[in-house]
């Protein structure tokens, strides 16, 4: 279990999880600079959302493959009413404000939205189950994974992918491009930059919610609070990337999430360092290695910058 | 015959500080015409708000038979109005050839726009040899030059251009200028902001001095060039 291929291979899975939710952190800042703390509760919502599908709206006993794409669809129903509401009501208002202002504004819809959850879903006040896929683990030579994550190991690279083409190949991703390059001149160019504020918080809710299906399936269980921890790794891995980049993003949460488990699983091998393996120094690590980035290469691993010349 | 944009009595302004304090000119299909002026006179707000990125606080923007201040910026550029910014803002990560399909973004004729840009290389050969170069490692003339490509990408039927001569070598800043008569030869409509007094009146048709906001002397290029108070003030003779 404790083989260096089993663990790659579960810090790959963790750090997709983490680079899908990244995706929606570094996509906000990169067109309007904003940190939305907010976003990892966007992500908790969205998990919210595939539960309501399977527990209240689908007849007892569906089978997981009939309702896995009806969970994922009522998640990024979910997280993209509740990201583009917050776009509309909270951060519009404060386009023009200083930049505190929008970043405290995320840090209360955090926790209004935790509370929310808290003490409007049903039962929500303890952890609730989240349905799972019926079916052992698969092994594939001495690398064994969970049923739960093999969502995780399809959606992941699909996200990938049609993110990067919409952002590459279409008008639409040009002018996201644009906007966040030069938001008034893109604007000079017919691009409707409002519009691609909305787009990009509903692209980023998107990906959290594909990403808060995994975790429910990863888990087996979720509750007010995914969002916060989560968030932060999220946040971690799109600073890691380089925030602003897109690719940044899910590279910064394959590294993140293979150093976390990594460090999980070998840093007890170090003399000395017995008690600081365990599961539960995981997020020490994280946050480490966040310390460390912001030391040493604080642009991130793939953040450039060509020269702009006066 | 109607002017192609006729502004009246335009008030801007930040805050409570006037920028534009009522001016007043037109500019007719295919002619030249100069906003000159030293620093701080508002031509760069004039055009900035022409182009819909600022609000006026009053008075009326006519283009094409049509009042602007009911279009937001980003509606304006199909209307034919497109603007080289002052500073050029080119996008720099992007190639120059991205760079130019942008000043396209509202188009769809694609044959039309792979048209457009191989004229862009014929009338800026330098970007042509670098269509795949990121946008932000041209010298400051390549990427006025872009920025101008760029606006024409729009087929303006005004093109504004702000300062195009800017922070460039004197070379440099004939080649912009020679261009910027080509394109008037063609018969293209520009509307020309300059602090280079001498380059813009021996271009332009109409000229109009701007101070702190007003418009203090108004006529044609070469009445300008020659107006002895144009000369003192501008073009640094005593």
């Amino acid at each position: 279990m404790n083989a260096l291929p089993q663990q790659l291979v579960n810090g790959l899975l963790l750090g997709s999880m983490y680079g899908l939710v990244a995706i929606g952190y570094t996509m906000v800042y990169g067109i309007v600079q904003l940190i939305n703390f907010a976003h990892g509760e966007i992500f908790m919502t969205g998990a919210f959302g595939a539960l309501t599908v399977y527990v209240y709206i689908l007849p007892n006993g569906t089978s997981m493959w009939v309702a896995l794409p009806l969970m994922l669809i009522g998640a990024i129903l979910v997280a993209v009413l509740v990201a583009v509401g917050a776009e509309r009501f909270a951060y519009r208002p404060l386009r023009n404000a200083p930049r505190l202002a929008p970043l405290i504004t995320a840090i209360g819809l955090s926790l209004a939205l935790q509370q929310a959850v808290w003490a409007w879903y049903p039962d929500a006040k303890s952890a609730r189950t989240f349905p799972q896929i019926s079916g052992g683990p698969f092994h594939i030579g001495s690398v064994t994974i969970q049923t739960g994550d093999i969502f995780l190991l399809v959606a992941a690279p699909i996200s990938m992918a049609v993110l990067g083409y919409f952002v590459m190949k279409t008008r639409t991703g040009r002018g996201m491009q644009a906007t966040a390059q030069d938001p008034d001149t893109a604007k000079l160019m017919g691009v409707n930059t409002d519009r691609i504020i909305v787009i990009a918080f509903a692209l980023g809710a998107t990906f959290a919610a594909v990403g808060a299906v995994a975790y429910g399936l990863k888990y087996g269980q979720i509750d007010f609070r995914i969002g916060f921890i989560l968030g932060l790794k999220a946040f971690t891995a799109a600073v890691l990337g380089g925030i602003g980049n897109i690719y940044g993003a899910m590279i910064g949460g394959v590294v993140l999430g293979i150093a976390e488990t990594l460090a999980t699983a070998y840093i007890s091998n170090i003399p000395g360092m017995g008690k600081f393996g365990s599961q539960s120094w995981a997020d020490v690590w994280a946050f480490v290695l966040l310390i460390l980035v912001l030391l040493f290469r604080p642009q991130g691993l793939l953040g450039e910058r060509v020269a702009d010349r006066a | 015959m109607t002017a192609l944009l006729e502004v009246e009595d335009l008030r801007v302004a930040y805050g409570k500080i006037e920028a534009v304090k009522g001016i007043s000119f037109k500019v007719d299909a295919g002619e030249v015409v100069t906003l000159i002026g030293t620093n701080g006179a508002g031509k760069t707000t004039t055009l900035r708000t022409l182009s819909g990125l600022l609000k006026p606080v009053g008075g009326q923007i006519k283009f094409n038979g049509k009042s602007l201040k009911k279009f937001p910026a980003h509606q304006i550029v199909s209307l034919g109005l497109a603007h080289s910014p002052e500073g050029r803002h080119i996008f720099p990560r992007m190639t120059i050839e991205d760079n130019l399909r942008l000043g396209a973004f509202l188009r769809s004729d694609k044959p039309g726009i792979e048209q457009d840009i191989q004229r862009a290389y014929d009338l800026f050969p330098i970007l042509g040899e670098r269509r795949k170069q990121a946008a932000g490692t041209l010298s400051g003339g390549e990427q006025q030059m872009l920025a101008m490509g760029r606006a024409l990408m729009s087929q303006p039927k005004l093109l504004m251009l702000d300062e195009p001569s800017m922070g460039l070598s004197p070379i440099m800043m004939q080649k912009i200028m020679a261009t910027i008569a080509q394109l008037k030869s063609q018969g293209t409509t520009i509307l020309l902001v300059e602090q280079n007094a001498q380059a813009a009146l021996s271009l332009a048709d109409h000229g109009h001095v701007m101070e702190v906001g007003t418009i203090v002397l108004s006529g044609t290029g070469q009445d300008l060039l020659h107006d002895e108070s144009v000369r003192k003030a501008y073009l640094g003779e005593d």
